[in-house]
């Protein structure tokens, strides 16, 4: 199998592998294209594989590229689909981009995720104490506030609107104090519970040498402090959609300014856009949100996308030194009760729980609603936070934590 | 060892019953001199890989097992300074030089995981499990070594490998690794096996296990996994259910539905998931498998 039989002609082979060897580049800059890692020497071993008498049949080929490739379970499984629709010219099962594809040219803009950050008093007549209840909501048009929705919103949402830099800064500002207030916080108490701990003796002798190397002070070992770690669930729903933009921009900063920080959006669906966000390419990581958030603006199902964290996500993401912040109005579609569950479920595995509410800035506003109730029990600061000013009012409340 | 039916074979031989893709990862290894990473849930079998591979090539397992706060002194090497301490008091007053000498000798020289494998004549394979336990320095200190596969060590001079190890990774996905370790490895992600696979490892793991218990566990296993359970029982949970069924002597699992239910405390771990897999539930498991 790891031989490929008779041997063609110098001539013939000059010929093959030149052409090969483009289809192979080709190859590596699709796969780029779709978010995988590949260096150079990626590209090197992948032709000395083909040399070898990988490349005699398609499956192995296929299988042999995959382990060099892929880098993560997410390359692992679309790996087979790229492939196929590289070199065997089938259809591509996963939504993926192939070389050259006209740069998501789709993306139609949605009236609803507009930025708010300064307009927020000019709308306050359509902000209503919102009822609990389900109903359609008599109103029509922007302003409508009524609960969640049920209906999964298909359109792709545009988050154009959060290039704006002077809101980019603030955000990044804001995040910033939050994230100076929370560290310095956290360690200082780590600090003071935690007393010795095994003895250093290269530190020791070094320490000693003045003593001509009788051990007169010990040093003993410390403990790494590990870095506070925030992960941030924003509700992306239709009721939350005054507000996606700016926590959007606030997730930015928090995911710049933060050692270590993770970001999920949940609607119906539950999406890690860590990655997307992330990225140096303002555009790229525009239509990559874009094509993760679809669905966004439509209903709620909280409960369900806890769960799927939980699941997935959480062993991962979340260490002894987490502290996750959901972003939620709180108006649950799906099971209250499971929600309750998930939310217990996640405060056994975090540190602290922060559950910021928008609507809780609005006079008259009491957590009725079911999803909200469930929650609560688990939650270790529930906080109004509508605008970027009022998160940063938080910082003393967030540094106590 | 060289196609990979020949390498499946030898695994095989070894206990580990390796599916096409892993044994096309192994000679992936072979050829590009690459570690391998391995990724999946707990109790796929990601260790064994390694245990099965150091088998059939008939070398040394070194394991290095990774948790938080592992530094070079335990992964790497460190002084006796015990032995050292020791060693000046008793040469009291006698040249400085050549007690420095001596006692930065190889005999006072404590060799951990890494440094070993990259010392040993023949190469070992190994095992750098659950990396992701580890922080984030020591990964990139493991960079450096997986790189270049040699080791400074001030006092002494630098050791190149003798030999270059074969090296497997495991992680479990409690954190996200660099990308710069994933780059230079070689990535397979190990599922759960299917049915048929599942199977033939119950049969070669557990000496008196027929095929048609060995079929029916197996069956047994996938229709639970498929249920909503917060922690999915893993290959080693099945050989130990079959370990535990062989133990009381069942021969059809049919016979014996209440055995059945009682010994699933093998499979389901956590309390929730004990109270989700109920008598009936486990009954229309059991109405499935043939």
């Amino acid at each position: 199998m790891s031989c490929c039989g008779d041997h063609p002609s110098f001539e013939e082979i000059d010929e093959v592998s030149s052409l090969v060897a483009q289809r192979l580049s080709a190859f590596l800059k699709t796969l780029r294209d779709n978010g995988f890692a590949v260096g150079l020497a990626e590209g090197r071993d992948a032709a000395s594989l083909m040399a070898s008498g990988y490349a005699a049949k398609p499956g192995l080929l296929r299988s042999a590229l995959k382990h060099l490739f892929s880098a993560r379970k997410s390359d692992w499984d679309k790996f087979d689909g790229l492939f196929d629709a590289f070199w065997l010219g089938k259809r591509v099962r996963s939504r993926s981009i192939t070389s050259g594809a006209a740069k998501a040219a789709s993306s139609p803009s949605l009236k609803n995720l507009q930025d708010t950050g300064g307009t927020l008093g000019s709308q306050s007549a359509t902000d209503q104490v919102p009822s609990a209840d389900d109903g359609p909501g008599g109103r029509s048009g922007e302003g409508r506030m009524e609960g969640a929705s049920r209906a999964e919103n298909l359109s792709e949402v545009d988050f154009r609107k959060l290039a704006d830099p002077e809101q980019i800064a603030q955000a990044h500002d804001a995040a910033k104090r939050l994230a100076k207030a929370m560290r310095t916080r956290l360690t200082r108490r780590d600090r003071a519970r935690r007393r010795g701990y095994r003895l250093d003796l290269r530190r020791t002798i070094h320490r000693n040498i003045s003593h001509g190397g009788v051990p007169i002070s010990l040093v003993k070992r410390q403990r790494k402090d590990k870095p506070l770690r925030l992960v941030v669930l924003l509700d992306a729903s239709g009721s939350m959609s005054m507000y996606t933009g700016v926590f959007l921009r606030f997730i930015h900063g928090v995911l710049d300014e933060f050692r270590e920080a993770e970001a999920f959006l949940f609607h119906t669906r539950l999406a890690h856009v860590s990655g997307a966000m992330k990225e140096r390419d303002a555009a790229r990581a525009l239509d990559r949100l874009s094509i993760l958030a679809q669905g966004a603006g439509g209903g709620t199902r909280i409960g369900e996308s806890l769960a799927t964290f939980n699941r997935h996500h959480a062993a991962r993401v979340i260490h002894s030194r987490t502290c996750v912040m959901i972003v939620s109005d709180g108006y649950e579609t799906g099971d209250a009760n499971l929600l309750g569950r998930e939310m217990a479920a996640l405060a056994k595995r975090c540190r602290r729980i922060v559950w910021l509410n928008p609507m809780l800035a609005w006079q008259g506003y009491a957590p009725v609603a079911a999803g909200i109730k469930a929650a609560l029990p688990h939650v270790d600061l529930y906080a109004p936070a509508n605008t970027l000013n009022s998160l940063a009012a938080l910082e003393p409340y967030l540094a106590r934590l | 060892m060289k196609t990979r039916d020949e390498i499946a074979q030898a695994l095989a031989a070894c206990g580990y019953i390796a599916d096409a893709e892993l044994s096309t990862a192994v000679s992936l290894m072979q050829l590009l001199k690459r570690p391998l990473l391995l990724e999946g849930e707990a109790g796929v079998g990601k260790t064994e890989v390694a245990k099965a591979l150091a088998c059939a090539y008939a070398t040394e397992l070194i394991r290095l097992q990774c948790y938080e706060g592992l530094d070079q002194s335990a992964a790497l090497y460190e002084w006796n300074y015990q032995r050292q301490l020791l060693a000046i008091q008793a040469h009291h007053g006698a040249d400085a030089d050549a007690i420095e000498d001596q006692i930065f000798s190889e005999k006072y020289l404590l060799e951990r995981p890494l440094l070993a494998a990259i010392r040993r004549e023949t190469p070992p394979v190994l095992l750098i499990d659950e990396i992701d336990r580890a922080d984030d320095e020591f990964e990139a200190f493991l960079l450096e070594l997986l790189s270049d596969f040699q080791v400074s060590i001030p006092e002494l001079g630098t050791i190149t490998a003798s030999a270059i190890p074969h090296v497997v990774l495991t992680s479990n996905g409690t954190r996200e690794l660099s990308d710069a370790l994933r780059r230079r490895c070689l990535y397979h992600y190990v599922d759960y096996p299917d049915v048929d696979r599942e199977a033939r490892i119950i049969m070669a793991r557990i000496d008196s296990a027929s095929a048609s218990l060995s079929l029916q566990i197996a069956r047994m296993v996938e229709g639970i996994r498929k249920e909503e359970l917060r922690k999915v029982p893993g290959v080693a949970e099945t050989l130990d259910w079959a370990a535990a069924l062989v133990g009381l002597d069942v021969r059809d699992l049919h016979d014996v539905p209440e055995t059945v239910f009682e010994t699933m405390m093998c499979l389901l771990k956590t309390r929730e998931d004990r109270a989700r897999v109920t008598r009936e539930v486990s009954q229309r498991l059991l109405g499935k498998v043939a």
